[in-house]
Formats: structure tokens, C-alpha cells, sequence
């Protein structure tokens, strides 16, 4: 498949829908919203084609592009997929459409509006493939900006000043990273990834930085480290891990619904991804100094997240926290991987497990919780607004396809094996488990706290005696209903086949796990 | 391998595919629903039959575990990376499936008639249908893993049927509850779970001698030395957390009697005769853990003089206790559902208990005789609600036997089977075998007395129950208001909140006997509730050589041996006594008014106030482990307001103060001396300016004056 630049197309696709739409500027609304869904199901398409023509039995990176872009700054345009890319183009691709069809009835500015959309998918898409830092950071921090302006110009009440804390918070954070890899690109005059994993496997990254970089005396373990530091700060505060999270429960409860869909479905996992991807091949050695702190943030993350979701009463700011929580099991995953355990065969197909484990977690839970979103977004349609914990009340009695639907939904957030999200949380597990005990104990209270809030949102929204204020609530209309069960029915499937997932994504952790033994 | 072993997998998944579908259809389409659930378990039972038979013709064969395993997933290179499900067929799943399925076709076909006027009959039939699927999948589980995954479907069944009425309040609170205490148990499994994993590196239970359970496999990751059975101990414990949870052991037993508020074919079904059992199979199905048989894994050339301690103690212990505790709470209960939920809990006790003393086949002889006559107890209860318009309280009922025989017949069965009245109830056989494993119990003697006085109070509380019930006068206090209420055609707002079938049902007022879809799997069951008895006796202990895989042999003379015998006369002592002390109480004197104090509460008011508010687990739950919950999401939702995110406010401020700053600096600072510089400048130049305006005239006027100043100045002298 070297004829066709296939990545190219995926990412140029809606960025041309994208300037099309912002250009043209049309004043017939029906015509946008057909148009942005068009480049959305183009995308869909093509990254459907790569999932198909992508060889799972290969390890390689796959539709490799290379072409020199800035040859004097060492940066190439390279593109390409793995296992891991794959997974997560597939996840964007699927997210956006659904994230089109629910914004059908946004009437504000609509051309930019969908503009705004699509150039958010191209900067996803763009992270995803790209193989260079300068090229993959460009992309990282486009995808703030339409995501800014959507906050700020279609959220709630309080959607400026959340806007601007999404904005600037993650926005420090990334200029922590990008500081951190000029320093490494002073060091070693490269910005490829795969080159850099490299180095890093054969420790010359870390002498590397030492020879170039002699600053205020740090010594050879304390200057990498201070490096990884400031990688570390920006994806932390992109995934985020506690303490860097107090920009996400504002900034997913004020966004628009559309919008809340993209930045937990996809966005989230910009920061896992950054962590597979840089970090965990980067700087082994580094996470391995301060593992204990490292695994205490990923415990203290999933355990307080889900209580504070238990203390939430806004049903947003609860799956808000609740996604904080999701993700704390990837990152503890992720650290417990980096754990050294030398040659040892079992322990390394631990690590495999809980790869996998992470990397299934992150498509579930893009599935799951733009799901979730997406029905407290038609239940705030259909209340005006109102989307508090105590607002509703026995809706099971009028809208029971809804309701049926969103425990669905619901229960595989909560990890009801049979559904999707059982399947990572087990591999995690299993694989933590070995590698860390203590942690993994602690980490099922999380499991435990979820199941509580979760039932609480059943127990109060769907159960008890009918809220007469909602008698003439009706229930999801046809659209709605094929809009949600088209993520439902993949929450099954992969419940019950995970293979389906598993089979693409084992060469690239394998072989993830095996670079990490140097 | 026969095509019953190949085709097992459709003993669960016929019943699931039927709940998929009617999950499908409109309410409307009852006679679908209805007709899916109960043929495809018929299909199912008869399945079960053909696995029966199978391992009846297997018996005392060598290979009477018939395995089959598939990969479900991959997930590292290697054979270690490969994670395999799949399903087995030995003795105790067969038993097992026959009764599951045969129990849950019986009260599908009694919920014909309980739930024939519910407006969510439909969904009723999804529910039991996914549930009996789920069920079925944990029975035949040969994997941990798919074992794990049957028992959260079971759990999240349970949940859904619980609240079947979610428009109560109390059932949306009870099923809430039922979940997460479960889910409890439910996290020690899995934690269990993975460590197994992790230690044999397989959840197949069998697997040609690679199975978890399996003596090579075990003492391979098992080593046996000083700490080899720590790790062993730890999972057989957190395991049995799991199946606490589960079979409501105590403390973990919260959830079981509020778990009345659902259906009452789905108390009978659920949470009497499979689920709540499900997690005394586990113990059973994964006793090498439990009991480890460390001289086999220690090898021949080892001597294992004291084996190393195991989780059976525990199970004992746990197992008594609830027994008891259980027991006595159910004495002075008042809700005909609730009484047999606690009598349900200290019967699974009972089941834990004979596990712990006397292996698996005394824990599940009784698992098995319990299902039959607990679902027939309940069955009959439900027959009594009904009966009685949805009225719970044995206290304003009485008399009933007159106007319901049936019920009353086979409910008498049931109290007696549960009782363990001597020699024709099947009760008595699988009580007797407990006690008499406890009896012989090398550790301790106290789990026997525990055993023996919960046998007595059984016998207590069931007497009491059935004179409350269906002796002495009518107490109809509610019915004559429901049947006021019907003549004068009001219906309070309460009455709507109760069960959808109060209100379509004939209101004559009168207690009536149930349709005879209800009580035909009532005679049923109370046959069964009869004859299972022998085929656990002494004198032919078929069932447990059955579970063992040895052929049973018939030996009359064993009744006579005096350690037997002597148990069987003691316990058919105690079984006396509970009952004539609840005779003497209750029928002697019988209840006169609804309202009047319970006989025993005349007798000690403190103790049986106790006992009725249930010892107060409930409230010491409320005021320690939910209020610390509550507490603590309080907390973590605090400090995430104010320190993490104060934190970044105080970032923030301080960067905006020190922007402030900035710009002070700037502009009354650096702007205004540079200003102030700027405008002198200025001013100098304006004034200088001036200067230069351009007009000849003026030029030639400084000119002219300064030409006269230079000429004075010379003149004066000035250029010397």
C-alpha cells in the first residue's frame, strides 16, 4: 500500500472539510450539517480502510510516509501506524460522526461551528500518525484551539472562563513538554520517535543529555529526570492525572455536548497516548526511579476521582470524574509496565496484559463515556437544560427505551463483564497485579466506588415514583435510537469477541514490552 | 467426546438468546415472551438431563471430568499469553444444571400465573430468561474467568429484578444495596482471581493436568515449604469473600432480606434455590483451593505430617455463625418474605459449614434438598400474598389453611422438609449428614453446638410462621380495608404504589386459593421436597458417591451403627423440641389480634426487640461504613474544590497579581518616568520650536538684536 498515502488522506480529509466549510461560510444550515457528516463518514471510511488493509501480523510501523519537511531542524514529515495508532484513529474516526449527529440541531453559526469540528478530528488524527515530535506537537496544540473556541462559543453558562482554564492549563502543560524536547533535541539533533526510542534503549539518550546539557550542576540521574519531568507535566495534565485535573470537570460539564464527546472520547486519550508513546519508551529508566510515586498518583487518582464522582450532583461533572477515574486505570497500567523486572518471561507477559489491558481501555472508554455524554446531552434536550442528579425521577415509566439504553451504557462504564469495559479493567488486572499488589488492591475501591455512583445515577434518575414534572418527557425518538445503539452494539461485541481489538493490538505491545527489557 | 460434551455451551445460551429477543419485542408481545422463556428451558432441562445421563454412564470412570476449551483471547506471545474459556462436565455440574433448570421451569411456569397482570410482564420474562442463562453459565464454567463473568450477569439480574418495581422507592433501594454489597464480595474474587492467574498462570479449572485445580499444577506454583501456602490461603480467602458476598454469609448478608422487595418467583427462584447457592458452589466447585491436598502436591517423597492451615476453617467458622445469627433474627420477624430470607441465610450457613467439615458433597446435598424445599416455601408464600392482596404481614393473616389447602399442604411440606422432621423430609437427611460431619471436626467442637441450637430454632421460627399463618382466626385487618376501599371505588395514592396486581385483582376480600399454575409446581416441588431425602441417606449414600464418582453401595445396617444413630436421634430430639416450644407458644395460645405483642415478646420484650431490628447490622452499616463513604466523597470532592483546584486559583491569582504588578510597574514606573522624560523633552522641544516658526521676520529681529548685543559687548571690552 505504498502507492496510496492513506495517513495524508485520513488527516487531510477534514482539515479540507474543515477549510471548506469555514470558507464558504453557507447560509443554508441543512447543507453544512450534510457536509461536515459527508467528510466525517469519508473518515470513517478511510480509517475503516487502514484498519482493514493494516497487517496484524507485522510489528512494523505500517503506511509509513517520509518526506523531509524542515531538513535543517532534522524535522521529516512522517506518518505511519501501529497497533496503538491504529486503535485510536479507528476510536476519532468513529467519535466525530457520532459527535456531528448529535450537534443536528445547533443553529448558531453552524458553518464554523462544523468548521471548528472537523479541524478538531484533523489535529486528532494528526497526533495520532505522526512519527515526529515538531510535526506530532503542531498537531497536539491544533486541537486546542477549535476545542477553545467550541467551549467558548457554544457552552453553558460559565463556558468562558472554563474555556480559558482549559485553554491556558493545558497549555502550560505542553509548554513544559516542549521546552523538555527542545532540550532533547539540543542534545541529540532529532526529533523522530522511533530514533529516539532508540537511544534511549541504548542509554546514549541519557549521556547524550549529559554531554550537551550541564546545567546548574545536575548530576547524570537528576538531568534526564528534570527532562522527563517536563514530558511527564504535559501529559499529565492532558490525560489528567490528579492533582493536574481541576480543568476537566469544568470544561467537560460546560462544554457543548458535541464537544464533551470529542474531549473525553478522544482528546483524553491524547495524554495515554503521549505516555505509550513517548514516556514509556523514552524514559524507562526514569519511571522506574520514581515508580512507588508514580503508582501512589495513578491510585490516588482512580480512588479519589470516583469518590468525588459519588459527591457530584451535576450529571456531567459526575461522568467528568468519572472518566478521570477510567483513565487512572490506564496510567496505572502504564506505570506498573515500566516496573524492572529483567528477563523474566512471565512477568513480561504480565506486562503484555496489562498493555493490552490499557489499550483496550482507552478505546472502551472513548466508546463508553462519549456515549454516556451523549444521553445526558439528549436528556438535557428534553429537560432544558436541567441535568442534576435530583432533578429527575422514575423516567423509566415513560421513557423506558432510553432509560433501558443509557444502563446500558452506564453498565459498561462500570465494568459489567459481557460489556466492553470489563475486558481492559481484567487485563489491567491481571497484568498489575503481579507487578504491583498493593496497588492493585487499593485500585479496586475505585471499582467499588463507581458501582455506587453508578447505581445512584439509576436509582435516582430511572427508579422510584415518577417526577410529575417530566409526565410528558418523551422517549428517544427513531434517529436517537439507531444514533446510540451504533455504539452499543459494539460495547457488546467487544465484550463478548475482544479478540476482534486484541488480535491487532498484541504484535505492537508485544513488541512494546520487549524494548522495555533494555 | 460425545455431542452432549461439545454441545453443553447451549445449556446457558438458550436461554439468554430468548431473553435477547423478547428484550426485542414490545411489551406488548407477552404470550412471546413468555412462550421463548419457558420452551427454551425446557430445551434446557432436557439438555441437562442428557448431561446427567452422561455422567451417570461416566460414574466410576476415571474420566469423569469431560472438559472443553476454546481461546477466547490472545494476549502476549506464547502458549502463556492465551487466555482459554470454556466449560466442563462432571457430577457436580450436572446436578447442578438439572436442578437450575428444572427449579426455574417450575417458577416460570408459577410466574405465569404470580405475574399475570404486571404491565412489565414482557421485560419480567427477559429478566428471568438472561437470568437463568447466567446462571446456567456459571454452573458449567470450566475457567475462573467465564465462571466470573456468568456470576456479574447473575449479579446485575438480581439487581434488575429486585427493583422489577422500580416505581417503589424501597425496591430501587434494595437492589441498589443488593449490587454493591455483592460487588464487595465480588472485588475479593476478582483480586483472587488474578492472583491465581499469576500464580498458575491458567484459570482453567481443568485442563489435562494443566488446570488451576489440579494437583501437578498446584503444587507447581505451590512449592510446599515454610510460606508456600500463604499465597494459596490468600486466594482461597479472598475467593470465599467473593462467594460471601454472594450466598449472604455473614456480615456480607445485608443485602438478601431486603431483596424481598422483588417478585416473589424471583425470592423463590433467585434468592432462595440458585443464586444465592451459586457462591457455596463456588467453594465446592474450587475446593482443592479451599482444602488443599498438600501430601499429593508435596509428592511422595515428602511426609506431611501437619498440614499447613486453610481457608475451610474460615468457611466453617463464617458458616455457623451465619447459621445462628441468621436464625435467630428470623424469630422474630414479621414479614412471611423476610422470615424466609433469614431462614435462607442460615441455611446457607449451614451449607458453608458442612463445606468447611465435611467437603463438598455434604455441602451440596444440602444446597440441593434446600433448593427444592426453600423454592416451595417461597413459592407458597407468594401463593399467600397473593392470596391476601399483596399483604406481607403473617400477623394480619391466620386461618388460611381453610381457604387455601394446597397452599397449605405443600407449605406444610416445606416447613417440615425445612425443619428437618425425622425420616420422610429431605431436610432432615442433609441436616443430619452436616452435624454429623461437624461432629467429627478435629479442630473444634463449637461449630457442632452452633449446628444443633440453629436446628432448634429452625424448627422455632417455622412452627411460629405457619401458626401465624394458617391456624387460629382471621386477622384480615388490611383486607377488610382493601375491600372497603374497592366498594367505595377510591384508591389511595399509596395503593398505587404497590404491585400492579393489587389493583387488577378481584377484590372480594376473602383469601382465595391461587390458579393452579401456581399450585401445580407447588405439588411438585413438595414431592421432590419428599423423596431427594433418600438419596442421601446413610443406608444409601448414593448422591455423595455420585459427586465422588464411586458407585454407591446399599448397606441397611449402617442406620444401627450407635455414632449414626445417636446423631439421627439427636437431632430428630431438637427438631421435637423447636417445634413444641413453637406449638406451645403459638397454638396453644393462638393470636388474637393483629396488633397484640408476639408471644415471646410477652416473655423477654429486650431480647426480641433485638432480634427483630436484626441485631441492628443495618444500622451500624448506616452509621459506620455509609456515612464514612459519604463522608469521604465529601471529602475528596472538598479538597478537590479547594486544594487542587485552590492551588491553581492561587497560581492563577498569583500570576494575575503579579501581571498587576507588572503593568504598576510599567505604567506609574517605568511609563510614567519615561512619560514624565518624554514630555520635558517634548515641552523643550515645543519650546525651542517656537523658535524656529519660520518667519523671516523674526529671524532678522534675533538677528538684528543679537547683533547690537555682540556690538555692545565688544564695545565694552568683552574681546580682550
Amino acid at each position: 500500500m505504498n502507492g496510496i498515502p492513506l495517513i495524508t488522506a485520513l488527516t487531510f480529509t477534514p482539515l479540507i472539510g474543515a477549510v471548506v466549510l469555514a470558507a464558504m461560510n453557507f447560509q443554508n444550515k441543512e447543507l453544512v450539517r450534510r457536509l461536515a457528516l459527508g467528510f466525517g463518514i469519508v473518515s470513517l471510511l478511510t480509517a475503516g480502510l487502514v484498519w482493514k488493509l493494516f497487517d496484524p501480523a507485522s510489528v512494523e510501523l505500517q503506511f509509513v510516509e517520509r518526506h523531509a519537511w524542515i531538513p535543517t531542524l532534522g524535522v521529516d514529515y512522517f506518518v505511519g501506524v501501529d497497533g496503538l495508532g491504529l486503535l485510536l484513529v479507528l476510536l476519532t474516526a468513529i467519535v466525530t460522526p457520532m459527535a456531528i449527529l448529535v450537534s443536528w440541531k445547533i443553529e448558531k453559526n453552524v458553518s464554523i461551528y462544523f468548521s471548528l469540528v472537523l479541524f478538531l478530528q484533523a489535529g486528532l488524527f494528526g497526533t495520532f500518525t505522526a512519527m515526529n515530535f515538531f510535526h506530532w506537537f503542531i498537531f497536539w496544540e491544533l486541537s486546542l484551539v477549535p476545542a477553545f473556541f467550541l467551549i467558548k462559543l457554544w457552552g453553558g453558562p460559565q463556558r468562558s472562563p472554563a474555556a480559558t482554564q482549559f485553554f491556558i492549563y493545558t497549555m502550560a502543560g505542553s509548554v513544559a513538554m516542549l521546552l523538555a524536547f527542545l532540550g532533547i533535541y539540543l542534545a541529540t539533533g532529532t526529533f523522530d520517535f522511533i530514533r529516539l526510542a532508540e537511544l534511549a534503549r541504548t542509554g546514549e539518550l541519557a549521556s547524550a543529555l549529559n554531554a550537551k546539557l550541564g546545567w546548574y550542576g545536575l548530576t547524570r540521574e537528576q538531568l534526564p529526570l528534570v527532562i522527563f519531568a517536563g514530558v511527564f507535566l504535559g501529559l499529565a495534565v492532558k490525560v489528567p492525572l490528579i492533582p493536574f485535573h481541576t480543568w476537566l470537570p469544568t470544561t467537560y460539564a460546560e462544554a457543548p455536548t458535541a464537544t464533551t464527546m470529542l474531549l473525553t472520547g478522544v482528546m483524553s486519550k491524547m495524554g495515554v497516548y503521549g505516555f505509550l508513546r513517548l514516556l514509556l519508551p523514552l524514559f524507562p529508566e526514569q519511571m522506574r526511579m520514581i515508580l512507588t510515586p508514580l503508582l501512589w498518583l495513578a491510585v490516588i487518582t482512580i480512588i479519589f476521582s470516583a469518590s468525588a464522582a459519588f459527591a457530584q450532583k451535576d450529571l456531567k461533572r459526575m461522568l467528568a470524574y468519572s472518566s478521570i477515574n477510567h483513565l487512572g486505570y490506564c496510567l496505572l497500567g502504564i506505570f506498573a509496565v515500566a516496573k524492572f523486572t529483567g528477563n523474566d518471561a512471565v512477568l513480561a507477559t504480565e506486562k503484555a496484559a496489562a498493555l493490552n489491558g490499557v489499550f483496550l481501555q482507552m478505546f472502551n472508554h472513548g466508546l463508553t463515556a462519549a456515549t454516556l455524554f451523549m444521553f445526558v446531552g439528549f436528556l438535557e434536550q428534553r429537560s432544558g437544560g436541567l441535568r442534576g442528579l435530583n432533578d429527575f425521577g422514575g423516567l423509566r415509566k415513560i421513557a423506558p427505551v432510553f432509560c433501558g439504553l443509557m444502563g446500558i451504557a452506564l453498565f459498561s462504564s462500570l465494568g459489567l463483564p459481557g460489556l466492553n469495559g470489563f475486558v481492559g479493567e481484567f487485563l489491567i488486572f491481571k497484568g498489575v497485579f503481579p507487578l504491583a499488589p498493593w496497588a492493585a488492591g487499593l485500585s479496586v475501591i475505585g471499582l467499588l466506588v463507581t458501582a455506587i455512583f453508578i447505581l445512584t445515577v439509576l436509582q435516582r434518575v430511572f427508579n422510584g415514583p415518577l417526577n410529575e414534572k417530566w409526565s410528558n418527557l418523551p422517549d428517544l425518538t427513531l434517529t436517537e435510537r439507531a444514533l446510540v445503539v451504533a455504539p452499543i452494539v459494539p460495547m457488546f461485541v467487544l465484550g463478548l469477541w475482544p479478540r476482534l481489538v486484541l488480535d491487532v493490538i498484541t504484535p505492537t505491545v508485544v513488541r512494546m514490552v520487549e524494548q522495555l527489557r533494555f | 467426546m460425545t455431542w452432549i460434551v461439545k454441545n453443553l455451551w447451549l445449556i446457558p445460551v438458550l436461554p439468554m438468546l430468548a431473553a435477547g429477543l423478547s428484550a426485542l419485542a414490545p411489551q406488548r408481545c407477552r404470550r412471546f415472551s413468555a412462550t421463548l422463556a419457558i420452551g427454551s428451558m425446557v430445551v434446557s432441562f432436557l439438555l441437562s438431563l442428557c448431561a446427567f445421563a452422561h455422567t451417570l454412564k461416566q460414574c466410576g470412570h476415571e474420566a469423569a471430568k469431560e472438559v472443553f476449551n476454546f481461546e477466547w483471547l490472545r494476549f502476549a506471545a506464547g502458549d502463556a499469553g492465551i487466555l482459554k474459556l470454556g466449560w466442563v462436565i462432571d457430577p457436580l455440574t450436572a446436578v447442578m444444571l438439572v436442578m437450575v433448570t428444572f427449579v426455574g421451569l417450575l417458577i416460570f411456569i408459577y410466574s405465569l400465573g404470580y405475574m399475570a397482570h404486571d404491565e412489565n410482564f414482557t421485560r419480567f420474562f427477559t429478566f428471568l430468561s438472561l437470568f437463568a442463562g447466567a446462571m446456567l453459565g456459571v454452573v458449567i464454567a470450566n475457567s475462573l474467568l467465564l465462571l466470573f463473568i456468568s456470576w456479574e450477569l447473575v449479579g446485575l439480574t438480581s439487581y434488575l429484578l429486585i427493583g422489577f418495581w422500580y416505581h417503589k422507592p424501597s425496591a430501587a433501594a434494595a437492589a441498589k444495596k443488593a449490587f454493591i454489597v455483592t460487588r464487595i464480595g465480588d472485588l475479593g474474587l476478582l483480586l483472587g482471581m488474578v492472583w491465581l492467574y499469576s500464580k498458575t498462570g491458567t484459570l482453567l479449572f481443568y485442563d489435562n493436568g494443566t488446570g488451576c485445580l489440579e494437583t501437578s499444577t498446584l503444587a507447581k506454583a505451590f512449592p510446599f515449604d515454610d510460606f508456600g501456602f500463604i499465597p494459596l490461603l490468600g486466594i482461597a480467602l479472598l475467593i470465599f469473600i467473593g462467594t460471601m458476598g454472594k450466598s449472604g454469609q455473614f456480615p456480607l448478608h445485608v443485602w438478601l432480606p431486603d431483596a424481598m422487595e422483588g417478585p416473589t418467583p424471583v425470592s423463590a427462584l433467585i434468592h432462595a434455590a440458585t443464586m444465592v447457592a451459586a457462591g457455596v458452589f463456588l467453594v465446592a466447585r474450587v475446593f482443592a483451593l479451599m482444602k488443599p491436598d498438600w501430601s499429593a502436591m508435596a509428592g511422595p517423597h515428602t511426609l506431611v505430617s501437619l498440614p499447613p492451615p486453610d481457608a475451610t476453617v474460615v468457611i466453617t467458622w463464617i458458616g455457623a455463625i451465619t447459621a445462628v445469627f441468621a436464625a435467630l433474627i428470623a424469630v422474630a420477624q414479621n414479614d412471611i418474605k423476610r422470615i424466609l430470607a433469614y431462614s435462607t441465610i442460615s441455611q446457607l450457613g449451614y451449607m458453608m459449614l458442612g463445606l468447611g467439615v465435611g467437603g463438598v458433597a455434604v455441602g451440596m446435598f444440602h444446597l440441593i434438598t434446600h433448593a427444592f424445599f426453600k423454592a416451595l416455601l417461597f413459592m407458597g408464600a407468594g401463593s399467600v400474598i397473593h392470596g391476601c392482596h399483596e399483604d406481607q404481614d403473617i400477623r394480619h393473616m391466620g386461618g388460611l389453611r381453610k381457604s387455601m389447602p394446597v397452599t397449605f399442604a405443600t407449605y406444610a411440606v416445606g416447613m417440615m422438609a425445612l425443619s428437618g422432621v425425622p425420616i420422610f423430609f429431605s431436610g432432615f437427611w442433609s441436616k443430619d449428614e452436616i452435624l454429623h460431619a461437624a461432629h467429627g471436626w478435629s479442630v473444634s467442637r463449637g461449630p457442632f453446638y452452633l449446628g444443633v441450637f440453629g436446628a432448634l430454632l429452625t424448627a422455632f421460627y417455622m412452627t411460629r410462621q405457619v401458626c401465624y399463618v394458617f391456624f387460629g382466626n382471621a386477622r384480615n385487618s388490611r383486607r377488610k380495608e382493601a375491600h372497603s376501599n374497592a366498594e367505595c371505588g377510591v384508591r389511595s395514592a399509596e395503593s398505587k404504589l404497590e404491585t400492579p396486581h393489587v389493583v387488577s385483582y378481584k377484590e372480594n376480600g376473602a383469601p382465595h386459593e391461587s390458579p393452579a399454575v401456581m399450585t401445580v409446581p407447588l405439588v411438585v416441588l413438595a414431592a421432590f421436597a419428599i423423596v431427594l431425602g433418600f438419596i442421601g441417606t446413610p443406608v444409601w449414600p448414593w448422591f455423595q458417591e455420585y459427586l465422588s464418582g464411586q458407585p454407591a453401595t446399599f448397606d441397611f445396617g449402617k442406620l444401627f451403627q450407635w455414632e449414626i444413630l445417636s446423631l439421627l436421634l439427636l437431632s430428630s430430639v431438637v427438631v421435637a423440641v423447636g417445634i413444641v416450644a413453637g406449638l406451645w407458644f403459638y397454638w396453644l395460645t393462638p393470636v388474637g389480634k393483629a396488633a397484640e405483642a408476639d408471644a415471646l415478646e410477652r416473655v423477654r420484650p429486650d431480647v426480641f426487640g433485638v432480634l427483630r431490628e436484626k441485631f441492628f447490622v443495618d444500622e451500624i452499616y448506616e452509621a459506620t461504613v455509609v456515612r464514612f463513604n459519604v463522608w469521604w466523597a465529601w471529602v475528596c470532592d472538598w479538597l478537590d474544590r479547594w486544594v487542587w483546584d485552590g492551588a491553581v486559583r492561587l497560581i492563577s491569582h498569583l500570576v494575575l497579581g503579579l501581571s498587576w504588578l507588572n503593568r504598576f510597574i510599567d505604567e506609574f514606573v517605568v511609563n510614567l518616568g519615561f512619560d514624565e522624560g518624554c514630555r520635558r523633552i517634548s515641552r523643550g522641544g515645543g519650546l525651542l520650536s517656537r523658535l524656529q516658526n519660520g518667519q523671516v521676520q523674526n529671524y532678522l529681529r534675533v538677528i538684528g538684536v543679537a547683533l547690537v548685543a555682540l556690538v555692545l559687548f565688544l564695545i565694552w571690552g568683552g574681546g580682550k
